[in-house]
């Protein structure tokens, strides 16, 4: 019965801490490895114009649907402006507006974005399009072409490569040279294909956007087509009517509407800058999980002061010194003085290293051993020998420290994040059982302490398990189902297996 | 590895964590802890209940009475100090002479010649609670040195060998004598380094020794055969053991007998968590014989029944207490 509490309770233990490790790990980013980098790009646009007399209002398409990037955060500058977002029909708009203001302006938006392969952000499906109203002769022209197109093609995709295809012909057909005969620009030209392919009724839009890649004083404008299948949008490249996104190319706004309106100025001039910086990936993470409203980030560390912060990296070590510990004394049957005493020396050894770390816990034990065997002939009571003995411990760290100070050996400096109160009870300790139980005890039972300490000290030095603990402290739930767990083992010690060797012999 | 830990369970081996998790996590519950973990009170239960126990000469509970040692020794020859929440034997110390023209010189079980002011410091080391098991103040008692019966004259070096019985739910299980050697310094405690026999349940014989996890044949410092001893009053001594259950009502228990050349078998103390090289002693593991306890534990049953069914069921089987692995 009990049994069953104790299996039931680690398994539970076990499925909370690990089910909260796979949300923060899958759903919000974080990274289990260490010193993991994500690449942001940061886009600026700086609009700039003169001022009229009277009120300016400004609309800027902003990305609103960007397959292959997730959006870390916005901002706007604009020194009086009133600003706001308002969705277009083209996307989302930024409107900055003010009343008066004298000679040329400059305004900026900034946004900064992170590739995310897995984000796929798909429009609705849109209605079928009107027929386009299109002058004659290029009336005629258009339906030659859609006919023509369409016999040449199974679907909305075959149309469309067709099409291109066509449309970016060496030596093109009549008809279509008619329809380019105006078309100068990239823009123009990809107008003039959602126009035939809106008299075939396949939803298209014009896509503008930016190739990210590396920093960029005046980002160039690229032009996509977008068309849907009745089933999802699809992208082509209007230059060669091959299907896709180009690497890296973030979506800035879609259709035919200009980039740009501004109502009370002149002289418009709008630039697009681009900044590529390597950010944190918890950094990304956390701003992804606050955008999601989830709680859980309340829970998160790196939102603690950095001081702090660096002191629960090593407090949270402790419960896998604690769990090490439990091994090695229950499942492996090693002797130590004190429950805790061997994590506690884990923990000075990070930051002696490990040999001088042993060398100056040996010294410190050995001289105060032999000073508390003086102290003995004095026949003091209990509590003030202890005491004398704690104030024996700590003027020896402070000779240590001195001597090796003088010496140059900077690591002797260090001895005194040895938790001097454990030692002193280790000293004492170790007295009492190395009168009582002889020397070979008292030894064996410093070396176990020893020997903890180091296998302790290993672990919780390894960098990755400090980060992931750090990350994802729920996973310390799952070091206390398995500390449960070994509470409830009555195997052998492997000691044990020694020990009782005689037994097992026939 | 696993082939060890297969053979022992199936030799029936007792590990430290089974024993503490299933015996005395199950049936020894904490209350009953200070019924034998303070020796005091445990020398009042048994004399209560009638049974035999070294004379307490007094008690020293502060600091202020140590001064009052010499007045409880009296003009005794022999006596015996410990702490009464001692572990392990730790802080006990046994005098078993004192000068005649200087009485304030005695000497100790191991030789040694210690003055009355290194008693006292004992003492007020022990009252301060050195020995203690949870390091709070403790009291010193002072009781009769016991006389062991000549028969374990051979058997043992400078010290007291004593009888331990394991008393699973009332009923005597197990037992060994532990004989003293020079390594232990006089004590009769395995763990530092006195040597154990195991004991024939059904005749009190002693069979193969057990020092420091090994077997062995014969004692360490008096070269005699250990195998062969018959322990006198066998069958009282394990109703006096069985009758400690019925004074402390715990279910795991380690008594432990001396046997007095005047007095007969005495309780000398008990334990909660007894160890586990009882079973290297005797060559045998503890699960199967606690498994047909389980399998005849009768509630009414007196003593002196659950020592006969003890007798009866554990006699030891000649084959297992030959050495072997040398």
């Amino acid at each position: 019965m009990k049994q069953q509490y104790v299996y039931g309770l680690a398994a539970l233990l076990t499925i909370v801490g690990l089910s909260v490790f796979a949300y923060k790990w899958q759903v919000l980013g974080f990274p289990i490895s260490k010193d993991q980098e994500t690449r942001v790009w940061t886009i600026e646009s700086s609009i700039s114009f003169d001022s009229g007399p009277g009120s300016i209002k400004v609309n800027l398409h902003i990305p609103t649907l960007t397959p292959g990037f997730r959006m870390l955060n916005e901002n706007s500058v604009s020194r009086g402006y009133g600003f706001s977002l308002n969705y277009g029909t083209g996307g989302r708009e930024a409107q900055w507006a003010i009343r008066r203001a004298d000679g040329r302006q400059t305004i900026y938006y900034r946004v900064s974005v992170f590739e995310d392969a897995k984000h796929d952000q798909s429009d609705t499906t849109p209605p079928f399009p009107p027929p386009p109203a299109i002058n004659e002769p290029f009336r005629t022209a258009v339906d030659v072409i859609v006919a023509d197109v369409n016999d040449h093609s199974a679907d909305t995709a075959s149309f469309t490569s067709e099409l291109l295809r066509r449309m970016n012909d060496q030596s093109p057909d009549p008809n279509i040279e008619l329809l380019l005969s105006d078309a100068d620009t990239p823009t123009e030209f990809v107008e003039t294909i959602t126009m035939i392919l809106a008299s075939a009724r396949i939803p298209a839009r014009m896509v503008r956007g930016f190739r990210l890649q590396g920093r960029q004083r005046n980002a160039e404008q690229l032009v996509w087509l977008e068309v849907h299948d009745g089933d999802r949008w699809r992208y082509f490249n209007p230059l060669t009517g091959e299907e896709g996104l180009p690497d890296r190319y973030l979506i800035w706004w879609r259709g035919n509407e200009p980039l740009i309106r501004v109502e009370g100025g002149s002289n418009v001039q709008v630039g697009f800058a681009v900044q590529e910086n390597n950010l944190d990936t918890i950094a990304i993470a956390e701003s992804r999980a606050a955008k999601k409203g989830t709680s859980l980030i309340d829970f998160s560390l790196y939102s603690l002061p950095i001081q702090t912060q660096a002191v629960y990296s090593v407090l949270l070590m402790i419960p896998i010194g604690a769990m090490v510990m439990v091994v090695l004394r229950n499942i492996v049957g090693i002797d130590a003085f004190g429950t805790f005493m061997p994590v506690l020396i884990a923990l000075a050894f990070r930051e002696t290293k490990l040999f001088w770390g042993v060398m100056l816990f040996t010294l410190l034990v050995a001289l105060g051993l032999s000073i508390r065997f003086l102290l003995d002939r004095l026949r003091l009571l209990l509590v003030p020998r202890l005491s004398a003995v704690l104030i024996v411990v700590v003027l020896l760290m402070l000779i240590i420290s001195m001597i090796s100070h003088k010496l140059g050996l900077e690591t002797g400096l260090s001895v005194a994040l040895f938790p001097m109160v454990i030692i002193a009870m280790t000293i004492e300790r170790m007295s009492v059982v190395w009168e009582e139980r002889g020397p070979a005890d008292a030894m064996r039972a410093a070396m176990g302490s020893l020997a903890i300490a180091i296998v302790a000290y290993i672990f919780m030095g390894i960098a990755w398990l400090e980060h992931l603990i750090f990350t994802f402290p729920e996973l310390l739930l799952v070091a206390l189902a398995m500390v449960v767990l070994v509470g409830r083992y009555t195997g052998y010690r492997l000691l044990e297996l020694s020990r009782f060797r005689a037994l097992a012999g026939s | 590895m696993f082939a060890i830990a297969r053979r022992l369970r199936e030799a029936g081996v007792l590990g430290l964590n089974k024993r503490n998790t299933n015996f005395i996590m199950r049936l020894n519950p904490r209350r009953l802890y200070p019924r034998v973990d303070d020796k005091i009170l445990t020398k009042e239960l048994a004399l209560a209940a009638g049974m035999a126990v070294p004379e307490l000469y007094g008690i020293i509970s502060n600091q202020r009475q140590v001064r009052e040692f010499a007045g409880i020794v009296g003009d005794r020859e022999s006596f015996v100090i410990k702490p009464a929440q001692g572990s392990g034997g730790d802080g006990i110390l046994i005098v078993i002479g004192r000068s005649q023209r200087r009485r304030d010189t005695y000497r100790l079980s191991n030789g040694v010649r210690i003055t009355e002011a290194e008693i006292a410091h004992h003492i007020s080391n022990i009252v301060s609670g050195q020995y203690s098991l949870s390091g709070n103040p403790d009291k010193a008692l002072i009781e009769y040195c016991v006389q062991f019966d000549p028969v374990f004259a051979d058997l043992s070096y400078q010290g007291v060998p004593d009888i331990r019985v394991i008393v699973y739910r009332g009923y005597p299980t197990m037992a060994m004598v532990r004989l003293p050697t020079q390594a232990s310094g006089g004590k009769a405690n395995l763990h530092q380094g006195a040597v154990g026999a195991g004991v024939d349940m059904s005749t009190g014989e002693t069979l193969t020794g057990v020092l420091e996890n090994e077997i062995v044949d014969e004692h360490p410092d008096t070269g005699t055969l250990i195998a062969g001893l018959r322990i006198p009053q066998w069958d009282f001594i394990l109703q006096l053991a069985a009758r400690g259950y019925d004074v402390t009502d715990l279910g795991y228990l380690g008594v432990d007998i001396v046997v007095d050349r005047d007095l007969g078998p005495l309780i000398l103390e008990m334990n909660v968590r007894p160890g586990l090289s009882i079973q290297i002693a005797n060559c045998i593991g503890l699960t199967s014989r606690l498994a047909r306890i389980d399998e005849l534990y009768d509630k009414t049953a007196t003593p002196a029944e659950r020592a006969r069914i003890a007798r009866l069921e554990f006699p030891a089987e000649r084959q297992a207490s030959m050495p072997f692995g040398q």
